[in-house]
């Protein structure tokens, strides 16, 4: 039976999609079969960030309503056999998704892939407490921001009340992915630290991702960051969160400090 | 302090943490908070059920929360002769 992984947030726009896309691209890249599930039905992106816009026939609606076989739904990537994506509707509405079908789906996918990664859409309502129903794993993803951060204190009290998990007294395994963090202006005290993050939230790290251009650069040309250029320090964040997610014991590293010359030369730092 | 650090602008991330952990400290309590009230209600009304009659509907139990201090308010009407096995 496959893992089902949450990439949850409550806050929109703090890299969700990027990182379901990314961390689901890392697994696949370690031959383990992975399937990416966009639950954000009626705003549906992740075909995009994906590159897959133009193969989607059948949707996760569709599959509910008995409209679609599952297999007919599924996209296998072009670029890794390994990895596949099970779009959202972009027509429909979230009403559309029923607790029974989504359940269903979930168990389907469950039997035949290693993993099974759920992109959650923002907010707290119906979409996302499907979305992270059936997890074994919560990754939550969070900018070193206060909005974001209140927003994912949230969202971690739903995930130990709505998810299956909760509700028959076990513990669901949270995760903190830490992204757009910029080491200089953490440092400079302009930015939150991956220490005040994790002390007001208190959940364990997967990983940090530093904002970067390589991150905007995979989403226009659709590739996953792990897959567009793995050398990138986004796609290394991405691929040792991935090693951690699958159990293995690789210790995190902040994102390389590059202070300008100038600041080396004269020790800028916050008062 | 370096020479530069006198022009620039205080640091803003120990504000924006302080700020989070009192608001979350206090978001945390309120979420529980509701259910806590239920759950202290249908006790409080069965340990009151074991000595006198009492309408459910009668008992009212009500949280503020201050900022120092939180009071926990609990309104019973008991009906006259309301005893259970007074003789």
């Amino acid at each position: 039976m496959g893992k089902v992984v949450v990439v949850t947030s409550g806050k929109g726009g703090v890299g969700k999609t990027t990182s379901a896309a990314a961390l689901g691209a890392a697994l696949a890249q370690r031959k383990e079969k992975t399937v990416v599930v966009d639950f954000d039905v009626g705003l549906r992106n992740l075909d995009l960030v994906m590159g897959a816009e133009r193969r989607v026939v059948y949707d996760l609606v569709n599959v509910i309503q008995g409209d679609a076989k599952l297999p007919q739904a599924l996209i296998r990537d072009k670029r890794l056999d390994t990895l596949y994506l099970l779009p959202a509707s972009q027509t429909r509405d979230k009403d559309n998704l029923t607790a029974q079908g989504v359940a269903q789906v979930i168990g389907a996918l469950k039997r035949n892939f290693d993993w099974v990664i759920c992109d959650s859409p923002a907010g707290i309502e119906r979409g996302a407490t499907l979305a992270m129903r059936h997890a074994d794993i919560a990754v939550v993803v969070t900018n070193p921001e206060v909005s974001s951060v209140r927003d994912s204190d949230r969202i971690i009290g739903l995930i130990d009340a709505k998810t299956v998990k909760a509700e028959r007294g076990e513990s669901i395994d949270k995760h903190l992915l830490l992204t757009r963090y910029d080491p200089n202006r953490a440092e400079r005290g302009d930015m939150l630290k991956v220490e005040d993050v994790l002390e007001i939230l208190s959940i364990p790290l997967l990983g940090i991702v530093p904002e970067s251009m390589d991150v905007l650069r995979a989403s226009n040309l659709g590739t996953p960051v792990t897959l567009a250029d793995s050398q990138s320090a986004p796609a290394q964040a991405y691929l040792q969160a991935a090693r951690r997610l699958a159990g293995e014991d690789v210790p995190i590293s902040v994102p390389g400090e590059k202070r300008s010359l100038l600041g080396k030369l004269f020790g800028w730092r916050a008062a | 302090m370096s020479f530069f650090g006198l022009f620039r602008k205080q640091a803003s991330a120990p504000t924006a943490r302080d700020r989070l952990q009192v608001l979350l400290a206090h978001e945390r309590a309120s979420v529980g908070e509701s259910d806590l009230v239920a759950r202290l209600r249908e006790e409080i009304l069965a340990v009151i059920a074991k000595h006198v009659k009492v309408d459910g509907e009668k008992v009212k139990v009500k949280m503020d929360r201050g900022d120092q201090v939180s009071t926990l308010e609990i309104d019973v009407e008991i009906p006259l002769k309301a005893r259970v096995g007074a003789t």
